[in-house]
């Protein structure tokens, strides 16, 4: 068998390795057009900082692909035919393949604004878009603006800052990832954003973009009507799906790559998985295209069971999980936890007096099963939480043993007893007695 | 992408502000003066010249690390660490490495005092030290209190600058102030208050095999004769019962770490002086095989060699002692000087700071097996939150391919690891923490990732 995959991202490669665990014979090549071996997106921004080179963002070593016979090829896929089973690339002859997986991931969103070509605006999703970040922002820039207020947003605002470039953010929302975080946990990040000497301009969008003469981006003009000098606008509204090759190929396409739950195209023997595909049949609370390390890594795994396996295997999106850093402040979060508070749901959420920590858990006000964990500050257990929101657990009972989640290094602050406390103040009907704390010899 | 290989080099840095140039001009400055110190012919004045920089190196550098960690708010600040010159190996690190080196090669081999007490080079520098040692130790200077002192001093000034650093974690504040507490008491006061009362200048912070000669037989006959029958009785054991018993146990508990990350001075001056160089490490699976090939190498030598001494010493073997002597003394040079002391600090800009540790130290080649074999200790990794992003192999001074196993959700079971907890530190996602679990299942990995069983290391 040989399996075509067009894509090196989280995506492609876990499908890659997960392929050849379980079938040691099949010929596997991996295509990109990005970059020559696979590297960590998330980690795109630590090059810049300098934290990093850009070798210590790669996950394996160069050896790797070749020691387990992964062919590589650096070239864009120009064309593909399913009735030949055969892909074009730009440099080089067509590739035949048994069966093919699209995973193209996906490209910063650009918007329709005028003056949006202008040297100095830009996206940042891709590799290509760090090495014109590099160069854009050597020199002569003092002020920048960022257009959106989530996870890259936030990654530039950072990035600039730590170069000594002031930083303006224009965020729609009325808070900061307004439609993702209560508004405790946004005031926490807001903290970080101020302490930082970050600008944010709220409830404010991007009217226009303003070059100079040499076709540089000067200033921008906002929806309230003001002109802000700035010398690079990252423009960080979103991503959507790379849809080139499949529209090539005449694959059905929405917003992404149409496939059903066992993630197959409209056409046979190809498949598409992670940023770039959209589910045709979605479950209640999911989401049809999610552009996530996490999901990409779960659908390369499960495409690569349909590939190499006789049973096809569905895509189960199972417990919802992520994590991020805002600049100092650390995020994780398990389940769900809505921004706004929903019916049937009761929220407890503790917040440090003086330090930036926060803990805050959703549970139903009928069984009291607890339905999500925020975190801001505090390392909780992945294993833990993912087991207790299985089971359902009260969260009587996941407060008592909250001790058993406590993920923070030793000799850190101990805050169940005070968490604790609070949530029998807000909940006196339902007090609890902490059991468990974090002991030296346990784990 | 061939052209992103150059990515890191082309990246803006930020300008450097005037007071961090001013504060910076202090520490060379002090550098300069140490010129002066060594080569002027007036002895007062060359003198004054000594203090005059050791003043300027502490208000320099404790100064700038004020400065520099202080005004931000707390948090990992490892930026830019890639784009200077000075911590990726540009010329000023090639400079700072020939410096620390040279200074190595004169020390060992150069600055033995000749008949008239003359020591060299280090002449002046060694004189100038001598109202201390006669205050603290009861006689003159001589090139070991000069090392020691320089050493103390880089261990509690970059100390300092650890704590302002990594001053958001009570794991790094409680553990470089112990590790400060262990050279300034135990490898500095101590043993020259040993001296002061005509006793045997020990280290009770060393233990064989890392200091062999504590359980070498000359050793052992000097200490019981000089100790006297209560101290001297008393070192010898000391240095058997924590070699032999309480590094086992220790080990059981904590894993290395309690040793080479919180006690041992020459993981006192890497975790301090060298923190500015941990990136440096080469995470490279050819690395691992150089370390596996020499390190256990270094630590059969030397149990065979104690062993030897000690059949000779019996008398059992006469002819074994114009064997084992030579032996001895190769050890000393070899290890003990040109390993540990030339190559260990002298490539701490250009290697990282642990490559003595990593590569020949044989007390951690024995803690390590202890730690991968019979200890609780491991770090867990947790969950599915790992994003391969390699903060951790970055940070990692013992060039460990850390997010190797944080991505697969495996703990992180390694002889090597040293235990510092900058991986644990340095994660943007907090994946990674140093536990002392039972030991069932320690190797248990995550359920909520499917490892890829590809092999990393073999």
């Amino acid at each position: 068998m040989h399996l075509v995959i067009i894509g090196n991202g989280i995506t492609g490669v876990t499908c890659a390795l997960t392929a050849r665990r379980l079938r040691p014979e099949a010929r596997i090549t991996l295509v990109s057009a990005e970059s020559a071996h696979h590297f960590s997106r998330p980690a795109l921004m630590y090059v810049y900082l300098g934290d990093l080179r850009y070798q210590d963002i790669k996950p394996y070593e160069d050896w790797f692909w070749a020691e387990n016979r992964l062919e590589l090829v650096h070239a864009t896929a120009t064309g593909l035919n399913a009735a030949t089973k055969t892909v074009q690339l730009d440099n080089g002859p067509a590739l035949s393949y048994d069966k093919l997986l699209l995973a193209t991931g996906s490209r910063g969103r650009r918007g329709i604004w005028p003056g949006s070509e202008l040297t100095g605006v830009q996206t940042f999703v891709t590799l290509p878009d760090l090495e014109l970040m590099t160069r854009d922002t050597r020199q002569g820039v003092r002020e920048a603006v960022i257009v959106g207020g989530g996870l890259i947003g936030v990654e530039l605002a950072e990035m600039l800052a730590v170069k000594g470039i002031r930083v303006t953010m224009l965020i729609r929302d009325a808070r900061y990832w307004g439609s993702v975080l209560p508004p405790e946990e946004a005031a926490l990040v807001q903290h970080q954003l101020d302490a930082h000497h970050i600008l944010t301009r709220y409830a404010t969008g991007l009217e226009q973009i303003i070059g100079d003469a040499n076709g540089r981006v000067r200033a921008v003009r906002t929806t309230d009507g003001r002109e802000l000098p700035c010398q690079w606008l990252g423009l960080a509204i979103g991503v959507e799906p790379n849809l080139d090759l499949a529209k090539l190929g005449g694959l059905e396409t929405d917003r992404g790559v149409l496939v059903d739950e066992h993630l197959q195209t409209s056409a046979p023997d190809v498949y598409a998985a992670g940023d770039c595909a959209q589910l045709r049949v979605v479950a209640q609370g999911e989401v049809a295209v999610e552009q996530l390390w996490y999901t990409g890594r779960q659908q390369g795994e499960t495409v690569a069971h349909t590939l190499c396996g006789a049973a096809p295997r569905p895509y189960r999106r199972g417990q919802w999980f992520n994590s991020a850093k805002f600049f100092d402040l650390e995020y994780q979060t398990y389940g769900r936890v809505p921004a706004e508070p929903v019916t049937g749901e009761l929220s407890f959420c503790w917040q440090h007096p003086t330090r930036a920590a926060l803990l805050r858990i959703n549970f139903r006000s009928d069984s009291l099963a607890v339905t999500g964990l925020n975190v801001l500050g505090l390392r909780q257990r992945h294993d833990t939480w993912a087991a207790w929101l299985q089971a359902g657990t009260p969260v009587t009972e996941v407060l008592a043993n909250l001790g058993a989640a406590n993920f923070d290094p030793e000799f850190f602050r101990q805050y169940e007893k005070i968490i604790v406390a609070d949530f029998n103040q807000q909940f006196p009907q339902h007090a609890v007695q902490l059991r468990r704390r974090k002991g030296l010899f346990r784990v | 992408m061939d052209s992103s290989q150059t990515l890191t080099a082309d990246a803006p840095l930020p300008e450097v502000a005037g007071t961090e140039k001013l504060l910076l001009s202090l520490v060379a400055l002090g550098l300069l003066l140490l010129l002066p110190a060594t080569f002027d012919a007036d002895a007062w004045r060359a003198r004054w010249c000594f203090y005059a920089a050791l003043g300027l190196l502490s208000a320099g550098t404790l100064g700038w690390a004020a400065w520099k960690y202080g005004r931000k708010p707390p948090g990992v600040h490892n930026h830019n660490l890639w784009l200077r010159a000075s911590t990726s190996r540009g010329a000023v690190a090639w400079v700072t490495g020939l410096v620390l080196t040279g200074f190595y090669v004169i020390l060992y081999w150069f600055s033995s005092p000749d008949d008239q007490g003359n020591f060299g080079p280090l002449n002046q520098l060694v004189h100038a030290l001598d109202p201390v040692s006669q205050l603290l130790r009861n006689r003159p200077s001589d090139q070991w209190f000069l090392y020691g002192t320089f050493y103390t001093l880089a261990i509690l000034l970059m100390g300092g600058r650890a704590l302002w650093k990594y001053r958001h974690s009570p794991y790094h504040l409680i553990r470089t102030g112990v590790l400060m507490f262990f050279q300034l008491g135990f490898a500095f006061l101590l043993p020259g208050l040993l001296l002061a009362f005509q006793r045997p200048e020990f280290y009770f912070s060393y233990f064989w095999p890392l200091k062999p000669e504590y359980l070498f037989p000359d050793t052992v006959g000097y200490l019981l004769k000089d100790g006297g029958p209560g101290l001297g009785v008393f070192m010898v054991f000391w240095t058997a019962v924590i070699s032999l018993v309480g590094v086992p146990v220790l080990t059981y508990f904590f894993g290395k770490r309690w040793y080479c990350s919180w006690v041992c001075g020459c993981g006192g001056l890497a975790e301090t002086a060298g923190d500015p160089y941990r990136q440096l490490a080469d995470t490279s699976r050819t690395a691992w095989k150089w370390e596996v090939r020499i390190i256990y190498t270094v630590l059969v030598v030397i149990v065979l060699l104690t062993a030897l001494l000690w059949v000779g010493a019996s008398g059992a073997v006469p002819a074994l002692a114009s064997v084992t002597q030579p032996l001895s003394q190769a050890y000393g040079f070899a290890i003990g000087s040109v390993f540990s002391g030339v190559i260990g600090v002298g490539f701490y800009p250009l290697m990282g700071a642990r490559v003595w540790c990593r590569f020949g130290c044989p007390m951690a080649a024995y803690l390590g097996l202890l730690q991968k074999h019979f200890s609780r200790f491991r770090i867990t990794t947790n969950g599915a939150q790992c994003i391969s992003c390699g903060n951790c192999s970055n940070v990692c001074e013992m060039g460990i391919d850390v997010k190797q196993y944080a991505q697969r959700g495996e703990p992180i079971i390694r002889a090597s690891c040293v235990g510092c907890g900058m991986c644990s530190t340095a994660c943007p996602r907090g994946v990674l923490n140093l536990e002392n679990g039972p030991r069932e299942g320690r190797y248990q990995g995550s359920q909520l990732i499917h490892a890829d069983s590809l092999r990393i290391l073999s």
